[in-house]
């Protein structure tokens, strides 16, 4: 075989990357999916992969997608962004450049905020499923809203809220302590709204530990959360390290109450947790016993695919693909700005995740819903509206 | 007071396993003065054999003694991790004996690229962080306001039962002779009859089933996953060399003396200082003392 | 005779007519965003793969951690252009952004430098990551500029032509650095350091000119790769980095410019490549991360030496230094070949 010259080896890939900008079919329309299936959050971009593979089965199956009287099938162009910024930023730039309609992704707000300012500058609608932080549809540091990015979740201003209120009525907390990751937007932001709107009501926070992403032993932040006599416990953290945290808190003596956020979404939170996790409560998107008999179509299909019950990002990943039908479906043709311009119009959309509106901003109004570890399964306790 | 004892106790355990993981560091480089920083990623192998093994062995018989299946995925988890270290011994390490030192420690750093990336993308592993089954009962004692866990004590002391082991091994054993002349002069063994390349794959070997042994107690504290072996490599190694690199005992002070600073920094600082603190540390005792706490001064010849 | 003009002009003459494409290919759309943004990876890489080059290769010494200098670089520049500089003037300062950000970098590199004077080899290595850490460690620290959370808010100042400029430049001062008599002292001390000193070689001033250059250039990249990202934070900045950049100075070659610019451009080159190779083949992206190391260790086993070497592309090397300068070159070769015949 004949040994390739260093330039021709440079030249052939470079070729294989060029070919891969290749323009859709016809009768095709392609969407972008940005997400984490990589990096310390692999689960997050998987089960967003997953719902889109289901959603886009579903419409594929039935036909395609009816835009203007003509039926189009979707392909789906797959992203990693490694839960890294540059990458979820080349992410961005390349399906921007790929020509596909419309890109799903990223979940985590740390990738998500570098990735909606590609978005933005190339005129492509962005939806973030899981997102939750206020920055990532804003721009830069101002509070004037981008025009392309959306998201499917509510924000933290409106989340840690619904936290502190239920902490202060339900929980009847005097001494509450919060053990958050300082190295992530989404756990700081809500840590932060917790915190100020517990103030705000005359309760102070005893203890506002922090980690960082990757750490495994709280011991020592646990030990002083303990020390300052806390009556419960904020961990708005990620499902992977919440059953470490509350272990290591009970390690320490704490036996107070434990309250999430919705990044405990995921029932392997309580495979992980086991008994130690009973009773705590979070707040998050949806709860699956009380779902809709269209939220409970979607869990149906989801275990039927793929062997487990779909988690929040699942499910927030569903209604962005729903919305950015709807919103194609709409504006009749394929074209950016104009699938842009009606999911902005968007007055009611009823996803799995509950009735959402855009009423003028990139960020849905929605409500909050309070579940509960019982039986090691998540139950619907209460909800709180906006 | 208590809050002090119980911190020390977390420090005790964190240690261990930082201790455990750098005398493989240590072992290494003292007889091929050469960093094996793939190590950390071993380790984390390590965890995935003892997770693999106990998961499968409980679901293939009913009713087994916890204990036995500790002890069982204990040795399962060396003997896998020591074979892993020597296979790479022998097709990485071992044809760049010759060639220049940066080449070695980057095929090191591929390896351990290599060995996170294919866990995360191999399939049956994949990067979702897993739990082990709980091969020690997870009950905790208040003994005078102090929490003391079950997993918390036999961290400790297995680890130090394995360090006093290997201990022992290296200093009255033939192997363990044969490893300590080597690191003194590598040239002057053969001559006395002994195989140097076997010497090596025992040292990766031995190196390796210590680490497999904090991998295994480390996997039944916490959650394991692909990338763990980067941070924890990463302290492990600044535990070798602040204890003095390539001596033994000093890998097990400097593990302990990292413990310390993992736990007591978030008492008095924000826990983001941690790793501005450890290699502040290092930093300054690389500058007044290079040689770490324990290591012999060495003289370059001319 | 026009290939004597050739010879010595042709270099200068191609890099002055590529420039006017990297303005116009991308503003006409003929490069698409995507292409346009390998090309600047490609550039920044270089960069980076010639500054740390500089410290492993041409002087023997092992730094792991110039991601720190490429964090404080990329820092610097951003926290000027958002904060003290008017966005108008934006464009017309940037030049000046990058500038302080190597100065930064460049001030930093003292910092190595000092303790290279008593430390050596792995201790070095270790000094160096210490280092690397605890750059990322303070950053994450400072909650004003953001923390681990990053900072953002620069303007894509970094256009293809800024990069392809600042490249050129880079090179050529790097080029200009190892070719000077000083530059011998570099290398010297690779080979021997005791010996150098006992030549009277200034090592301490050697170390520290080396140290501080190559981390100017690795500031310098910082900014460019700061202002193309909009957003920079701590994480883009750990020994995963400094990793890459071992792999793309191993790759091409130590000791050699042009192979670091091979090596930083079939780097990228293959790591992007790869996401469009393993769509179309069908494997699950996950695999790009593996191959790219395993490309590393075979590369290791097989030709640790590089795609290069330590040889250097002819155009890179000025003219005094090459073969044919020196005089007797031609009889030389011809004794040489003549010897051939003669040997079996």
């Amino acid at each position: 075989m004949k040994r390739l010259s260093h330039f021709e080896l440079v030249a052939m890939l470079l070729g294989m990357v060029l070919s891969a900008c290749q323009p859709a079919a016809p009768t095709t329309i392609k969407v972008g999916l940005n997400v984490e299936l990589t990096g310390s959050i692999p689960v997050v971009g998987e089960s967003s992969k997953n719902a889109a593979e289901l959603a886009i089965k579903e419409i594929n199956d039935a036909g395609g997608l009816d835009v203007g009287g003509t039926k189009y099938t979707i392909e789906l162009l797959v992203e990693d962004n490694e839960d890294k910024a540059e990458s979820a930023v080349a992410a961005a730039q390349k399906l921007a450049t790929g020509g596909v309609l419309a890109m799903i992704g990223p979940n985590a707000s740390r990738n998500a905020i570098p990735a909606s300012v590609v978005a933005e500058s190339s005129s492509m609608p962005m939806i973030s499923p899981w997102s939750t932080n206020p920055k990532t549809t804003k721009v830069g540091d101002t509070a004037e809203s981008k025009k392309f990015v959306f998201r499917a979740a509510f924000i933290d201003d409106f989340q840690g809220v619904v936290a502190a209120k239920f902490a202060m009525n339900e929980l009847k907390t005097t001494k509450p302590a919060i053990l958050y990751d300082v190295s992530s937007e989404y756990n700081k932001g809500i840590a932060e709204v917790y915190k100020r709107t517990l103030e705000e009501n005359g309760i102070q926070v005893v203890s506002f530990e922090t980690y960082t992403n990757g750490d495994k032993d709280f011991s020592s932040q646990l030990t002083s959360i303990q020390n300052a006599g806390a009556d419960s416990l904020f961990l708005p953290n990620y499902y992977s390290e919440v059953p470490l945290q509350v272990q290591q808190a009970h390690k320490a003596g704490f036996t107070g109450n434990i309250l999430g956020s919705d990044s405990w979404g995921n029932i392997e939170l309580v495979t992980l947790c086991g008994d130690e996790c009973e009773g705590y409560y979070f707040t998050t998107h949806y709860a699956a016993d009380i779902a809709t008999p269209k939220a409970q179509a979607f869990i149906k299909a989801y275990e039927a695919a793929y062997g487990t019950t779909p988690d929040d990002v699942a499910a927030l990943t569903y209604d962005s693909f729903g919305l950015l039908f709807q919103s194609i479906q709409a504006a009749g043709k394929l074209d950016r700005q104009a699938a842009r311009d009606a999911m902005a119009a968007i007055t009611s959309y009823e996803g799995v995740t509950g009735n959402m509106q855009f009423q003028g901003t990139g960020d849905p109004v929605k409500s909050a819903v309070i579940l509960q570890i019982k039986d090691g399964k998540f139950v619907y306790f209460a909800s709180a509206a906006p | 007071m208590e809050f002090y004892i119980q911190q020390i106790l977390n420090a005790l355990q964190v240690g261990s396993v930082y201790a455990l993981i750098a005398l493989g560091y240590t072992m290494v480089y003292g007889i091929l003065a050469m960093i094996n920083f793939a190590h950390g990623d071993i380790f984390m192998v390590s965890t995935y054999l003892a997770f693999f093994f106990s998961t499968m062995i409980l679901g293939l018989v009913n009713g087994l003694n916890p204990i036995l299946v500790f002890v069982l995925t204990l040795l399962v988890a060396m003997f896998g991790t020591a074979l892993l270290a020597v296979v790479i011994e022998r097709l990485a390490y071992k044809p760049l004996r010759t060639a220049p030192r940066m080449s070695a420690v980057i095929t090191a750093l591929g390896i351990g690229l290599f060995l996170e990336n294919f866990m995360v993308a191999f399939k049956p592993v994949g990067p979702a962080p897993r739990f082990l089954p709980p091969l020690i009962p997870a009950t905790n004692y208040n003994i005078g306001g102090v929490t003391v866990s079950t997993i918390q004590i036999v961290i400790i002391v297995v680890s130090a039962l394995v360090m006093i082991l290997l201990d022992t091994i290296v200093r009255r054993t033939m192997t363990g002779m044969a490893m300590r002349a080597i690191s003194w002069d590598k040239s002057v063994v053969p001559l006395m009859g002994i195989s140097v390349d076997r010497i090596i794959s025992m040292t990766f070997a031995l190196g390796a089933a210590v680490a497999a042994v904090g991998g295994t107690l480390y996997g039944i504290a916490y959650t394991i996953d692909p990338y763990m072996g980067i941070r924890i490599g990463w302290w492990a190694f600044i535990s070798a060399v602040v204890g003095g690199i390539g001596n033994m005992r000093g890998a097990m002070i400097g593990g302990f003396i990292l413990g310390f600073v993992e736990i007591f920094t978030p008492v008095f600082l924000p826990s983001t200082y941690r790793d501005f603190v450890a290699f502040s540390l290092l930093l300054i005792l690389l500058i007044f003392r290079p040689t770490g706490i324990l290591g012999r001064p060495m003289a370059q010849k001319v | 005779m026009k290939s004597e003009f050739w010879k010595r002009w042709g270099v200068l003459v191609t890099l002055i007519l590529i420039f006017p494409l990297t303005i116009l290919l991308p503003k006409f759309g003929i490069i698409n965003p995507y292409i346009d943004l390998v090309l600047k990876y490609i550039g920044i890489n270089i960069i980076l793969a010639i500054s740390l080059n500089l410290v492993n290769g041409y002087m023997g010494e092992f730094s792991v951690g110039h991601a720190g200098f490429m964090a404080i670089g990329a820092y610097t520049a951003s926290l000027l252009t958002v904060w003290l500089f008017p966005r108008q003037l934006g464009p017309f300062l940037f030049p000046i952004a990058l500038l302080s950000g190597g100065i930064a970098a460049g001030i930093a590199g003292l910092g190595i430098a000092f303790p290279s004077f008593r430390t050596r080899g792995d201790y070095l290595a270790i000094v160096t990551l210490a280092f690397n850490m605890i750059i990322k460690s303070v950053l994450e620290n400072i909650e004003a500029i953001g923390g681990p959370r990053g900072f953002m808010g620069m303007e894509k100042l970094t256009s293809l032509w800024w990069v392809y400029l600042v490249v050129i430049l880079m090179v050529f001062l790097a080029r200009n650095y190892v070719f000077s008599n000083f530059g011998r002292g570099v290398l010297s001390i690779r080979e021997d350091e005791i010996a150098s000193g006992l030549v009277s070689v200034n090592t301490r001033q050697v170390k520290v000119l080396t140290f501080v250059f190559s981390a100017f250039l690795a500031g310098v990249a910082g900014g460019l790769f700061a202002h193309e990202l909009q957003f920079i934070n701590p994480r883009s900045f750990t020994i995963l980095k400094s990793t890459d950049m071992l792999v793309m100075v191993y790759l091409g070659g130590i000791g050699s410019l042009g192979g670091s610019i091979l090596g930083a451009t079939v780097f990228t080159v293959v790591m992007e490549g790869l996401r469009s190779v393993l769509q179309q083949i069908g494997i699950s992206q996950e695999w790009r991360l593996v191959v790219a190391p395993l490309m590393l260790i075979l590369l290791m086993i097989f030709r640790p030496s590089g795609i290069m070497g330590l040889r250097e592309f002819r155009f890179l090397i000025p003219h005094k230094e090459r073969p044919e300068a020196f005089a007797g070159h031609r009889e030389q070769m011809q004794a040489r070949k003549a010897a051939k015949e003669v040997l079996p």
